[in-house]
């Protein structure tokens, strides 16, 4: 089954996009600014099985946030369609729904209901959620005593025990300690072995090539090349290379 | 599409806005009831004795009746005007139902609210006429205005996240809205003419419904609570669909 599929998907974005007063519409108007557009994402199409891990590879600015954005659809494609089945968790910005008045079961909660989760069940989840992230005493304090690691544990422990059907990984492997990094990673595999699917943007490194079998490789905004990590990542590495 | 469970979302949105509101403040709630007290006082003064002919019987409750809802009314609005702007962070990561991010700023404005009703009834009994089974009014004219409110709002932040300005509309708005509903003078001093349109938004129609239910123990007349419904029920409807259509392209204005 396919659980994702993009079919000649472009993304555009004004480049004075963002926040506007008044006067930047009646400049517009009066021709003192061209609204300029550029693709984001040029014309990508591709499918995501069931139970795949897929790598998204690239340089910055390569449009490999936008896609993410796409997929978790918080962003509408400009053309073509976009097609995700199942409830997916991003660990886009880690604790992005996080406030540091509130206690960390206070945040807890709120991340789990943004999140889609029903009462119960976040309440079911909420013991595993504690354990897993270590912290102990600390999850009755405002968010704003916690360290800068504490803050990235709890928000990736939200993340991965509320049992997302797609996983989605942007760039935060690298979370806390390295005893807890691997506990995470040890965790993904975890999940990508219980059969999820799993997207994850990253740079190309050993755990990534052993977590993810498939990359899609994207360059300003275009799909390059899509299919077995190995081979990706050696072409990849390669332009690199050539390129330095 | 996101299928949670939005009472639990909503639920932790409007406690996460009222926790944070009164965490900050070192005397919380004591400052919901001061403000509303002084501003009762600086009013009574005015039209009591440097205006001292308006003939109004008990004007501080008189007033009052008038700046809870005034207040509630551009508490509410202003903050969920800039609630979606001010929420980017969530908004560009979280694929929630929009929606839900100005409905609770509205909602949680109504804790505040309650302490405001509260103190009110207080008033009435203390220093008016007491309980009457019209009281059973308050909470359907409350729950339209809330409505109303939650409408006008849905419109206007929508509208803030394309043009920044429409906060600073709304701000003077309300200052306006301060001279243009019957919060410190009486409905019967307005022209006829004028008078009939008056109910037709909904503030002035809540504050007039408020005073015939606490002041003179009456239920407020049929066509008060049609207009008050039917205005409210319209804005409402248009927030929504204004809101709808605009909230496909919040992504690339935040």
């Amino acid at each position: 089954m396919k659980v994702i599929e993009l079919k000649n998907v472009n993304k555009t974005f004004h480049r004075s996009g963002g926040q506007k007063l008044l006067r930047h519409y009646l400049e517009d108007i009066l021709g003192k600014t061209d609204p300029e557009q550029f693709f984001a994402l040029k014309d990508v199409s591709f499918s995501i099985r069931d139970g795949e891990s897929v790598a998204v590879i690239g340089a910055n600015g390569a449009g490999k946030s936008t896609l993410l954005s796409l997929v978790t659809q918080l962003v509408p494609p400009s053309t073509g369609t976009l097609d995700v089945r199942g409830r997916t968790a991003a660990l886009l910005d880690l604790g992005s729904g996080f406030h540091p008045d509130l206690t960390g079961r206070e945040n807890i909660l709120l991340n789990a209901s943004l999140l889609g989760f029903s009462r119960k069940q976040a309440h079911d989840l909420y013991d595993s959620i504690v354990e897993f992230s270590e912290l102990d005493d600390f999850i009755k304090e405002p968010l704003r005593t916690y360290s800068n690691g504490m803050m990235l544990r709890l928000a990736f422990s939200v993340a991965v025990n509320l049992d997302p059907e797609i996983l989605i990984i942007d760039e935060v492997l690298a979370v806390g300690d390295q005893k807890f990094q691997a506990k995470c990673t040890e965790k993904i595999f975890e999940i990508r072995n219980q059969g999820r699917t799993i997207l994850c943007v990253s740079h190309v490194s050993p755990t990534l090539q052993l977590l993810c079998e498939r990359a899609l490789w994207l360059d300003h905004g275009q799909l390059v090349m899509d299919g077995p990590i190995g081979e990706v990542a050696a072409a990849y590495e390669g332009r690199l290379t050539r390129q330095g | 599409m996101w299928k949670g469970d939005y009472l639990f979302l909503l639920q932790n949105l409007v406690v996460k806005d009222f926790k944070i509101r009164y965490r900050n403040m070192s005397l919380g709630v004591f400052w919901s009831l001061l403000n509303p007290l002084v501003m009762m006082s600086a009013l009574t003064f005015v039209f009591t004795a440097v205006f001292p002919n308006n003939q109004i019987e008990n004007f501080p409750i008189f007033v009052l009746c008038g700046l809870v809802p005034f207040n509630f009314f551009t508490v509410a609005w202003q903050n969920g005007t800039i609630s979606v702007a001010n929420n980017a962070g969530l908004i560009k990561r979280v694929p929630v139902p929009r929606e839900i991010v100005p409905i609770a700023t509205v909602l949680s404005t109504c804790v505040h609210l309650g302490i405001q009703i509260g103190l009110l009834l207080v008033m009435v009994l203390v220093f008016g006429r007491g309980l009457n089974w019209n009281w059973l009014w308050l909470p359907v004219v409350w729950g339209v205005e809330i409505l109303f409110v939650c409408g006008l709002t849905l419109m206007t932040s929508a509208l803030d996240v394309y043009i920044r300005d429409v906060r600073y509309v709304v701000e003077s708005a309300c200052t306006l809205l301060f001279w243009m509903v019957p919060v410190f003078y009486a409905i019967h001093s307005v022209p006829q003419s004028y008078a009939n349109i008056y109910q037709f938004n909904p503030l002035s129609a809540l504050i007039l419904a408020l005073r015939t239910i606490l002041i003179d123990g009456a239920a407020p007349s049929s066509t008060l609570l049609l207009k008050l419904t039917f205005s409210s029920t319209l804005v409402f409807a248009l927030g929504l669909y204004v809101f709808h259509r605009l909230k496909r392209q919040f992504f690339d204005y935040l």
